[in-house]
């Protein structure tokens, strides 16, 4: 008995467009960014806050130790966590953070200086915002401006998953359409099915 | 209507954004200090006996800060053309010496903050005379921190000021005679005639 070739189904549309709706998310999300920053301030703030707590403490019987790494441990981690999410201007694809730039130098003092006057988060973002742009934004604030960057592809999934009903819908109202077969055609395929 | 078009049409869309995206000069960021008043600084300049010099005293007059530094290869390049243009005496040209000690200056590292700008004066005065200088005067931001005010993110960089102390341009890196003739003068002409 040959083997029946069924052809496989097209792939309807609404499929494509619901791939491109998540493609465009991962482009204007890159997985690498958020998911990569998280350990590394796990790794480094126990770090910067632990040391010198108990390392560093004279007379605790283990001999000279290193210098605490900085004395104000909670401005670090502060400056740390928020230069994370602060593009470096010179090396664009870098974090305030990570870029070894001098520039990226610079505005990690002046943040340091702004957290210790006693700067909001807020108000240091948008000190940076106000002088470079919300290009040093990672995460840019949600405005009518970024309307379509934070909620288009949100937008084409929903265009997507309705447009995959509506053709869904067509189909099964052919499906229930289409004639069933008479004797004659039935024959045809079984002797089809026989060859 | 022609399903199979249909990633097509999807396919020459992405392909049209690329294309736009590729135009674009991702170095080039759009300055949100742009129709803001110029920052209010007041730092000394390279003649030490002219004490200091802030934006104020430029109001009523339009003007270009230009950021430059002896250690900043495209400043020379662009160089010639700001000492010509200072020659047609349309504006007067301000100079902000940026961060002129790099970390590279070793023997600069333990000067004491006078001797420090005394060292950059110095090289930025020979550095004037060897390659001309189209500045009326220009300010000693030592410590990058003025450049910050400005958003300043890589050097050289140039501002258009008008009369009433607010920047109406501002261009990222060299200075083009092309850049000059199309957009800075035209805009200069203009403020000047407001």
């Amino acid at each position: 008995m040959a083997p029946v070739q069924i052809d496989a189904p097209r792939t309807p549309w609404p499929v494509w467009l619901c791939i491109a709706s998540l493609a465009v998310w991962l482009v204007g999300h890159p997985p690498g960014q958020a998911w990569a920053q998280a350990p590394l301030s796990a790794i480094t703030a126990p770090v910067t806050s632990a040391a010198p707590s108990g390392v560093a403490a004279p007379g605790n019987g283990l001999g000279p130790q290193a210098a605490p790494l900085s004395e104000e441990p909670e401005l670090d981690a502060r400056l740390l966590m928020l230069s994370e999410e602060l593009r470096c201007l010179v090396c664009q694809n870098e974090s305030l953070a990570s870029s070894r730039a001098e520039l990226a130098d610079d505005l990690r003092r002046e943040v340091r200086e702004l957290l210790r006057e006693g700067k909001s988060d807020q108000a240091v973002k948008d000190f940076l915002v106000q002088r470079y742009g919300d290009f040093v934004l990672y995460r840019p604030e949600v405005k009518p401006l970024t309307w379509l960057l934070w909620f288009g592809p949100f937008a084409l999934l929903i265009g997507a998953l309705v447009g995959l009903w509506v053709y869904l819908r067509q189909r099964r109202q052919q499906v229930d359409t289409t004639p069933a077969l008479n004797d004659a055609e039935r024959a045809r395929v079984d002797q089809w099915l026989k060859d | 209507m022609k399903k199979f078009l249909i990633p097509l049409v999807l396919f020459f869309g992405l392909v049209v954004f690329l294309a736009i995206g590729l135009q674009r000069d991702p170095r080039e960021i759009p300055s949100p200090l742009i129709d803001k008043p110029a920052p209010a600084f007041s730092l000394p300049t390279l003649d030490p006996a002219a004490g200091n010099f802030s934006p104020a005293d430029m109001k009523g007059r339009v003007w270009l800060l230009n950021v430059w530094a002896t250690w900043c290869v495209a400043c020379r390049q662009e160089h010639p053309l700001l000492v010509a243009f200072a020659m047609r005496h349309e504006v007067p040209i301000v100079g902000m010496s940026y961060k002129e000690i790099q970390p590279q200056d070793a023997q600069a590292q333990t000067m004491d903050a006078p001797a420090k700008l005394q060292f950059a004066r110095e090289r930025s005065q020979v550095w004037l005379s060897r390659y001309g200088n189209p500045y009326v005067l220009s300010v000693m931001d030592m410590e990058g921190r003025v450049g910050i005010q400005y958003g300043v993110y890589g050097v050289p960089e140039t501002y258009v000021i008008d009369k009433q102390g607010v920047i109406r341009f501002k261009a990222v890196g060299e200075v083009t005679p092309d850049i000059l003739t199309s957009k800075v003068l035209p805009l200069i002409q203009k403020l000047n005639a407001s």
